[in-house]
């Protein structure tokens, strides 16, 4: 029932925004934060349905950088990597959380789906260097022990969270 | 009277007469600017900068994007604008893979000849070319992107000429590509082979697929019976390869070349022409009787066929289910000389020399195939045949004309004429005046459908009854016409269509061609041909009608039905799964899936997919029902359509749907035990 309800919205999205081709954006953007990624199914079917090429949306979709066509997880974690943050130490911060989340060469998200890490170039907030962005939420001048132990907190809520659900089913 | 303007380009006072672009008015001054992303038909792109041009007063300019005006003082010749035309080469080759001499492209290729016009001997940027892998799971097409230079071409004459848009940039940066969506192969999308983007490649990074190999192989086997068809446009392009003018007709040389190749028969696809004239136009004549599936669409082309069974599927019927010239031969070939030289069909190997890509695709096409055997077993463009005669080392100019053998050689000029935009009307139209008044006209010639407009129409009134006609050549002007008959806007009994451009003459399988001059010399030599042949109706051509006799019974009749038609189907634009929405909890499931292609789509299967799943809800069905929607059954006309279980339902309802998922569950509520109430 999830991915109809899912598949409703994105009827929805298409319906609000009047089928116009010149809105495929924001379509692709409302998308986005329905499946945290744009599923390729979802994108010929958003093509089909504005009556353009699914090459155009395709082309669209790998322009943007904040456009992602790999399923993220469900928190995302950006460090930023602009140049205050990078003299700050922010690399060092991001080898921290690689090894903690077990990923690098080339992998970005971890296998339960929970998180999934990248650099930005800069987050515009120089002042608070080095900057991590975790969804919707700012850290600024996050050590790396400070950051594993957000993340540490939020695999024990989740964890609380899946026990919870687990026992009302 | 109106005083003209003067551009000032290289000192020449130039006149400007309505050119769009700096660009148009520096080529009427015979200065050759170098460009690799403009073309005249297509929007202006002006990303190569090679055309870049020194304005006094304003500075360096693209000439391709600078609209002229009279005060302008142009100069296109200066230290600073060959310098930097020889870097943009120099960055463009460092991108480039560098394989030129086993490069299909080469001696066509532009970036080639640009190199050695600007006299560059040295590139001074380090390689950066990128190790890609060729895309060559099309029957018509290979996509090199190691050789592309982004210079957009094949992307806007696929989106605004062909109004299909199979592929589009993607990625940015220094990661920039061409390719279809998601990074599919050419055969998995919605690519109707017509290869136009091939045609406007400056490169080798979209060509046509080669079957010269294959070809060799049949004509070295002692065995294999190599028959060649020529189409007829062919004949008017193919001296270009041996640096004659356009249009220059070499049928003759074509026949010699052939034989010294080892062909055994050469024929004509002009007489498979003047058959499907006869053919298409007595099934016109049946449509106008019943006024049935009217207007009639032309199916001699594979690409625009391709078009209307992705796009318009509700038209299907509307084609012609008569099979194309070069289908028929194929079908009449194996058939008939099989028989009379008391061989197996598969040892007779019948070889088109077509000016068309997507005719490779046509002669794959399973509708040609029968007993495993393919009724056209190889597609030669134009090209691949010049390059045959090159191999072999024949001097083409100076080969002794040799004449078409008998009966698929001879034709008549409505035959011939196929080959150009407006000749399948023109030939039906000297068909049906005389069928329909039974009378022998003088004339033969019907000038009103001749013409390079994209759209053109013509009505005519025989035996007091007006037919329209519509001509139509480049896919996005057919997408045109065919919403104005959807819409009512317009009505026509007859339309012809042909996906490339001023139709077969400008094919992407030809010779490369810079200009429309070309096309229009071909297109020339192609109605020159018609007035030189004795004959000019297909109706009149003797070895149509002892054909008729002798094998085929009557026109439409059975026989003729089984080996010179065929039908159409519905298919995806794009390869792609199913979206599960509701998966079922239990090992034996019912499977429904809800169709969500744009006919369906817009007959409401959004709203048939709500109740399905409430439905299922209500009664409980969630754990042995799977749902999933999906983007094509291929009966769009019928929308919306579901699948439940093995059984497809077309014009599905809510109550339909039900009553299909009660049968099909029945038997697994009462096999597991459940009761269902």
């Amino acid at each position: 029932m999830e991915t109809m309800r899912k598949f409703e919205r994105v009827c929805e999205i298409v319906d609000r925004n009047g089928r116009n081709p010149s809105r495929l954006i924001p379509i692709l953007q409302a998308v986005q934060a329905e499946y945290r990624y744009l599923p390729e199914e979802i994108l010929t079917f958003v093509a089909t349905s504005l009556g353009i090429p699914p090459a155009r949306v395709f082309g669209v979709a790998t322009f943007y950088s904040l456009f992602t066509l790999k399923p993220k997880g469900k928190y995302l974690i950006r460090i930023c990597n602009g140049t205050a943050c990078h003299v700050k130490g922010s690399m060092g911060l991001y080898k921290t959380l690689s090894d903690k989340l077990n990923l690098g060469d080339g992998r970005e998200t971890s296998d339960d789906m929970l998180f999934t890490l990248e650099t930005v170039n800069c987050l515009g907030a120089c002042g608070l260097a080095p900057a991590m962005v975790i969804n919707e939420e700012v850290f600024g001048q996050v050590t790396s022990q400070r950051a594993a132990a957000i993340i540490d907190e939020i695999i024990t809520r989740e964890a609380q969270y899946e026990s919870d659900s687990s026992r009302i089913e | 009277m109106k005083e003209s303007l003067y551009i000032t380009i290289d000192n020449n006072e130039i006149p400007i007469d309505n050119e769009k672009n700096l660009l148009e008015i520096i080529r009427k001054a015979k200065i050759d600017l170098p460009t690799f992303c403009y073309h005249s038909e297509l929007s202006v792109y002006g990303a190569c900068r090679l055309c870049m041009v020194e304005v006094d007063g304003i500075g360096l300019v693209s000439a391709c994007s600078t609209t002229p005006a009279s005060w302008m003082k142009v100069k296109t010749n200066t230290e600073e604008i060959r310098d930097m035309r020889k870097i943009i080469v120099e960055l463009l080759l460092a991108n480039h893979s560098q394989t030129c001499p086993t490069c299909p492209k080469s001696a066509t290729c532009q970036l080639q000849a640009l190199a050695r016009r600007l006299g560059i001997t040295k590139v001074r940027f380090k390689s950066q070319a990128r190790d890609l892998p060729i895309d060559d799971s099309s029957p018509s097409l290979v996509r090199d992107a190691n050789k592309c230079t982004l210079c957009g071409d094949c992307v806007r004459i696929c989106s605004e000429i062909q109004s299909v848009g199979a592929i589009d940039f993607a990625y940015r940066g220094a990661q920039t590509m061409v390719i279809p969506s998601f990074g599919k192969d050419l055969n998995e999308v919605e690519c109707v082979n017509c290869g136009q983007c091939a045609r406007v490649c400056p490169t080798g990074a979209l060509t046509p697929k080669p079957e010269v190999d294959q070809v060799w192989k049949a004509l070295h086997n002692p065995r294999k019976v190599v028959v060649a068809q020529i189409a007829p446009a062919v004949r008017v392009a193919l001296g270009e390869v041996f640096g004659l003018e356009p249009g220059v007709t070499m049928s003759g040389q074509i026949v010699a070349a052939l034989r010294a190749l080892g062909f055994d028969k050469v024929f004509d696809t002009s007489f498979t022409a003047d058959l499907t004239v006869l053919e298409e136009s007595n099934e016109f004549v049946k449509r106008i009787e019943n006024n049935n599936n009217i207007p009639q669409f032309t199916s001699c082309c594979p690409a625009w066929v391709k078009f209307v069974e992705q796009y318009y599927p509700e038209y299907i019927r509307h084609l012609s289910t008569c099979r194309s010239p070069q289908q028929m031969f194929g079908a009449l070939a194996k058939e008939i000389l099989a028989s009379d030289l008391g061989m197996e069909r598969e040892d007779i190997v019948v070889v088109s020399i077509m000016p068309c890509t997507a005719k490779k695709f046509e002669a794959k096409r399973p509708e040609f195939t029968r007993d495993g055997i393919s009724d056209v077993d190889h597609v030669l463009t134009t090209q691949e045949l010049g390059r045959m005669i090159e191999e072999a080392g024949l001097h083409f100019r100076e080969l002794e004309p040799e004449s078409f053998h008998l009966p698929f050689g001879f034709k008549t000029g409505a035959g011939v004429i196929f080959g150009n935009s407006g000749g399948v009307s023109e030939a039906v139209l000297r068909y049906l005046t005389e069928k329909l008044t039974g009378q022998k006209r003088e004339n033969y010639e019907f000038t009103s459908v001749r013409g390079e407009e994209g759209i053109r129409e013509a009505s005519l009134t025989v035996n007091g009854r007006e037919f329209s006609l519509a001509v139509v050549s480049g896919l996005g002007n057919a997408r045109k016409l065919i919403e104005k008959v959807k819409s009512g806007e317009a009505h026509y009994d007859f339309v012809e269509v042909m996906a490339c451009p001023g139709g077969c003459v400008g094919g992407a399988g030809q010779p490369v061609f810079a200009n429309m001059e070309a096309m229009r010399k071909r297109t020339k030599g192609i109605y020159e041909n018609d007035r030189m042949l004795q004959l000019h109706k297909s109706q009149d051509n003797p070895y149509i009608t002892e054909l008729y006799s002798k094998v085929l019974g009557e026109v439409g009749g059975d026989k003729a039905h089984k080996l010179l038609h065929t039908s159409y189907h519905t298919r995806k634009r794009i390869t792609d799964e199913g979206m599960m929405l509701s998966p079922s909890s239990g090992e034996h499931s019912v499977e429904v899936n809800v169709c969500f292609g744009t006919g369906c789509f817009l007959k409401g299967s959004q709203r048939l997919l709500h109740n399905i799943l409430e439905y299922i809800k209500v009664r409980d069905l969630g754990s042995i029902v799977d749902v999933s929607a999906s983007f094509c059954f291929e009966k769009c006309d019928k929308g919306p359509v579901i699948r439940v279980g093995e059984n497809i339902i077309d014009g599905c309802t809510v109550e339909m749907a039900q009553e299909a998922i009660e049968r099909e569950t029945g038997g697994f509520l009462q096999s597991e035990g459940r009761d269902h109430g």
